[in-house]
């Protein structure tokens, strides 16, 4: 159990899953090769990343690698000193 | 220099396409645009005569005669090409006139033409946004959008397609910018259904946003008089923005625009990159489009006749047991989820004389591939009764009709 990480996993479940998607999301579930999040839509995970953290996250940081799954989030969000 | 290496290099990605089945070939269209084509796919084979059923020439307006002959006195009268883009020797009379009776057309404050939709898009945003304001696009928005986007300085986010509480939670989550502006397509390209706009405009004006809709698939003959999206929801004079094509139903040569309130359109006029930096529409096509607006403005024969079509072909596609994506626009996807199956039954479509394309991820959501077919005024019903007949043979070959999707899933995977 991790609070940061089931933090950004409801974020996404409800930010890009329909009502009747009934897939479910892990830590580890890749989210934009698997085309749950696209590139476009990816920019609202961002957002929210950076409001909630109050930090800024440079387009040179913010690539699909870097946002592809909760854990890769977890990692990308330590470089900006947010841990768990 | 081009080395052996970078060839090479370039060569491996190509072929990595093909082997991913991405690799789009064209096919070659050896007549004017109608209902009627002769085409020449794979390029070298065989010329075949089929039923164009995946043309943008919603109103049959591409060949049209009076169309046509507008253009030639066009290429009489002003010439063949401006050589300048428009603000220093590029804006010829018709070029104002066209404007002039787009913002008619539209019922809008004012137009300013783009080289194409394309262009209008990408440089819209960068003229009239800037840092302190945001985008909020609806995820399925033109590709033309999302480019146009990224190329503003504005905060960019999303809503799930068509899901008006989402829009409204972010609407009430950038309540602390300049501009919110909401960006949607007024007609969805893929899945044919609309924009929900009297929704829109309603939270517009609770949170104080702009609208700006892309309505190429819909100005001409969406609405009562085809004026667009926009009158069909009853909100005409209330979208703040506005982009549509000439490329489609107007005629179906090139060009686009801008269209909406005055200042914005000034706005692109002294900023827009596409607008500034491209050549002037051609004065051929100009004419063209003039032409196209005098005749749907006279009469909504065209489009009432479309408006017919669309419905015996839905209700025909319902009843012979395919699913196809429910909605009223002409637009009409008929749901196969593979993707192979919607390859291999468009070929099939192609051998019995119907030319229409299957759509696959990337271009769709994964598991979501269909053909989609588009109506148009140049059919008549004995085109729409042969592609019907060709659609439920191949359907049959493939056992698709009267399945559910589970179904479809089941035998051939997502």
């Amino acid at each position: 159990m991790s609070q940061l990480k089931d933090l950004i996993l409801n974020y996404v479940k409800n930010e890009y899953l329909e009502a009747d998607d009934d897939r479910e999301i892990a830590y580890d579930t890749p989210l934009i090769s698997s085309g749950i999040v696209d590139s476009f839509s990816m920019v609202s995970l961002k957002v929210f990343l950076e409001n909630t953290y109050n930090i800024s996250i440079p387009d040179a940081k913010a690539t699909p690698e870097a946002f592809d799954s909760v854990n890769n989030i977890v990692e990308l969000l330590k470089e900006f000193g947010v841990h768990e | 220099m081009f080395s052996p290496e970078i060839r090479q290099a370039f060569q491996q990605q190509l072929a990595e396409m093909q082997a991913q089945g991405i690799f789009k070939e064209e096919r070659v269209i050896c007549a004017p645009q109608d209902a009627d084509i002769e085409a020449e796919f794979p390029i070298g084979s065989e010329r075949r005569k089929v039923i164009n059923m995946c043309a943008n020439n919603y109103l049959g307006l591409s060949s049209h005669p009076e169309v046509v002959g507008a253009a030639h006195r066009g290429l009489d009268v002003r010439g063949y090409g401006m050589s300048s883009v428009r603000f220093i020797c590029g804006t010829q009379d018709i070029h104002k006139e066209l404007e002039r009776k787009l913002t008619e057309f539209l019922g809008t404050e004012d137009t300013i033409l783009f080289p194409s939709c394309m262009d209008a898009n990408a440089g819209v945003f960068e003229a009239v946004l800037n840092e302190q304001d945001v985008m909020i696009a609806d995820r399925l928005v033109h590709a033309s959008i999302v480019d146009g986007m990224r190329l503003a300085k504005a905060q960019q986010d999303t809503y799930k397609h068509s899901d008006m509480a989402h829009l409204e939670s972010k609407l009430k989550l950038h309540q602390d910018k300049r501009i919110r502006m909401i960006i949607t397509d007024g007609a969805f390209s893929m899945d044919g259904d609309l924009a929900r706009l009297d929704v829109i405009v309603e939270l517009a004006e609770k949170y104080n946003a702009m609208v700006f809709i892309d309505d190429s698939h819909a100005t001409g003959f969406i609405g009562k008089t085809g004026r667009g999206t926009h009158e069909h929801f009853g909100v005409v004079g209330k979208i703040d923005i506005i982009t549509t094509t000439l490329g489609k139903a107007l005629g179906g040569a090139s060009g686009g625009c801008v269209s909406g309130r005055r200042e914005i359109v000034e706005m692109c006029r002294q900023r827009a990159r596409p607008y500034l930096f491209s050549n002037t529409v051609a004065p051929v096509v100009v004419s063209g489009a003039v032409a196209v607006l005098d005749l749907i403005s006279k009469t909504t024969e065209r489009r009432d006749k479309l408006e017919r079509n669309t419905r015996w072909w839905r209700e025909h596609l319902t009843e012979a047991g395919f699913i196809i994506k429910p909605g009223e626009t002409p637009i009409v996807p008929v749901m196969l989820f593979n993707a192979k199956l919607s390859q291999d039954f468009a070929r099939d479509l192609y051998e019995e004389g119907v030319y229409a394309v299957g759509f696959f991820f990337p271009v769709v959501p994964k598991g979501q591939a269909r053909i989609r077919t588009q109506l148009s005024a140049a059919h008549e019903l004995h085109h729409l009764e042969k592609a019907l007949d060709a659609f439920v043979k191949v359907g049959k070959k493939y056992d698709v009709l009267h399945k559910t999707k589970q179904e479809i899933i089941a035998m051939y995977g997502e």
